[in-house]
């Protein structure tokens, strides 16, 4: 199977801006943007720029238009009804938005369920709630090979789990959730199942009533749209029992002095002026997504994960934090370099024009498990090619030379 | 431009690894994180009659530039009080401004790089800590 790589890689302006060639590893952070995606946000400032969901007249209507278009492409992406889906300021706000609803549904005592490896945003909103309500936060370890250590459910996953909420990908180690299994579990117990959608969501459509699960985040920012901008997917049942997390403006059925009803979701969940502009373009992303041939795509970057592996194995004190094959596992590869920080790998590959990201990712309980500094990490997306790989290998080959 | 910044001189600074290794007995000890990488130094101290350094070491789990500060620091703090590790500071951030530096003065390529000035100013920071607290 093959795509017309040339062709979508034209399609992401910022990739031929120059000074120089750009090999952009640094998806996992942030994706680019491609001209579809662009046009999209241009032309919505351009032409329907006005509030939603207040105004009558024609600027106003064709917001709302554009606004609640997009929560329709977005709809489409992950193959959910309309209504169950929220947006949200980002992944991490997204959370923050079920740690306080969803959370004011917990009682003392109860208990949600994380994992080792995931990123703090799916860590400190729960954290918070513990202080906040009196929960009880357990944490599922993870194996050798950076997977979320399933074999522990039996153990963490009992009747007073309300809540588990884990990455559906490792932003770390690239390792993909063994989600069936997961939801089966929380099932049998009665706990409902959040995942960590952030870098699953730019891997391509997602079905997620089939998936078993309760709830799904996602950045747009990760997924080939703008900042400020994110997803909530719960199911209708689930968003019409949880109360308002922020309140104001648009979230309102009735407003009096002495009190106030709210409106149903996914409005009750949206306080105030939303991000109208980064929506639409985010409704574009998911459209852009939707038209790619995933199957080509994934045959694509996993060859291009295989490269990365099998030159990073020739490198002497070159280690792979994560699995060492393709099976479960999403083009987010994070390796060591013995006698070299993940800064200064990552500093001198700036040299070489590529971009990755180094440090703890956000996953500090993950390195001082693994009693880690940080990792240096290649995150891949539909445009790279195989010489975004060859630049990183020769970059690691300068630091290895120059530094260690 | 990455191999002005790891010239030979700040590789061989970091390799010295001067100062390495806690103090038994310290009198202060100050430990610093930057939360953007997850760099972290854990610094000692003893002082003299006077509260000037007698004694300094420090472990440090961070970048290549983050050790070779901590190996400058090591080998001009002894001697200095308060004062002296302010001059001190004023030194790096003269390196980091692109304006001279004094004992800092081999940091002087990382101007051009915002993101790393943090590197070079942890071990100052936990120096600073240590030097001005009461324990």
């Amino acid at each position: 199977m093959s795509f017309d790589h040339s062709g979508l890689r034209a399609q992401f302006p910022i990739l031929n801006a120059g000074p120089g060639p750009l090999h952009y590893l640094d998806n996992g952070a942030s994706a680019q943007t491609p001209q579809a995606v662009l046009d999209a946000v241009l032309a919505y400032e351009t032409t329907a720029r006005a509030n939603a969901h207040r105004g009558v007249h024609r600027l106003a209507e064709a917001a709302t238009d554009a606004y609640e278009g997009a929560r329709a492409e977005v709809a489409r992406f992950l193959n959910t009804p309309v209504d169950e889906i929220v947006f949200a300021g980002g992944c991490t706000a997204a959370i923050n938005l079920v740690a306080h609803s969803f959370g004011a549904t917990l009682k003392p005592g109860d208990r949600v369920l994380v994992s080792e490896l995931e990123h703090h945003s799916n860590i400190v909103p729960w954290q918070m709630l513990r202080d906040r309500a009196g929960i009880e936060l357990d944490a599922l370890p993870v194996t050798e090979d950076g997977r979320i250590d399933l074999g522990a459910l039996p153990r963490l996953l009992t009747e007073r789990t309300k809540l588990v909420a884990l990455a559906h990908v490792s932003n770390v180690t690239g390792a993909a959730l063994d989600v069936p299994e997961v939801a089966a579990a929380a099932r049998a117990v009665g706990a409902r199942v959040l995942l960590d959608g952030a870098q699953r969501a730019p891997h391509g459509p997602l079905d997620l009533p089939a998936l078993g699960v309760d709830f799904y985040v996602f950045s747009g920012h990760k997924a080939y749209g703008p900042n400020g901008i994110g997803v909530l997917w719960a199911r209708a049942e689930l968003l019409e029992a949880m109360p308002p997390f922020l309140g104001g403006g648009s979230m309102i059925g009735r407003v009096t002095l002495a009190r106030t009803t709210w409106a149903p979701p996914p409005r009750r969940f949206e306080a105030g002026t939303p991000p109208i502009g980064p929506a639409v373009g985010l409704g574009a992303a998911c459209h852009w997504m939707a038209s790619l041939d995933w199957s080509a795509v994934a045959s694509h970057e996993m060859s291009l994960v295989q490269r990365l592996l099998d030159g990073l194995g020739e490198v002497p004190g070159a280690r792979i934090f994560g699995p060492a094959g393709l099976q479960r596992r999403y083009p987010v590869v994070s390796f060591l370099l013995d006698g070299v920080h993940p800064h200064d790998v990552a500093q001198t590959l700036d040299g070489f024009g590529v971009a990755v990201r180094a440090g703890h990712h956000c996953a500090q309980p993950l390195m001082e498990r693994f009693d880690l500094d940080g990792t240096t990490r290649a995150s891949l997306a539909p445009y790279n090619d195989a010489s975004d790989i060859d630049a990183l290998l020769k970059g690691v080959a300068h630091a290895v030379r120059t530094l260690r | 431009m990455t191999d002005q910044l790891y010239h030979e001189r700040i590789v061989a600074l970091a390799k010295a690894r001067t100062g390495d290794g806690r103090l038994t007995a310290p009198e202060r000890t100050a430990q610093r994180d930057n939360p953007l990488c997850g760099d972290r130094i854990s610094l000692d101290l003893t002082l003299d009659a006077a509260g000037r350094i007698a004694a300094l070491g420090h472990k440090v789990r961070g970048c290549l530039l983050c050790q070779a500060s901590a190996s400058v620091l090591s080998a001009v703090a002894v001697g200095r009080d308060a004062d002296g590790v302010a001059a001190l500071r004023a030194d790096a951030e003269a390196a980091l401004a692109g304006q001279g530096g004094g004992a800092y003065e081999a940091f002087a390529p990382v101007a051009a790089h915002k993101s790393r000035h943090e590197c070079v100013l942890l071990p100052l920071q936990a120096l600073t800590d240590a030097i001005v607290s009461r324990q």
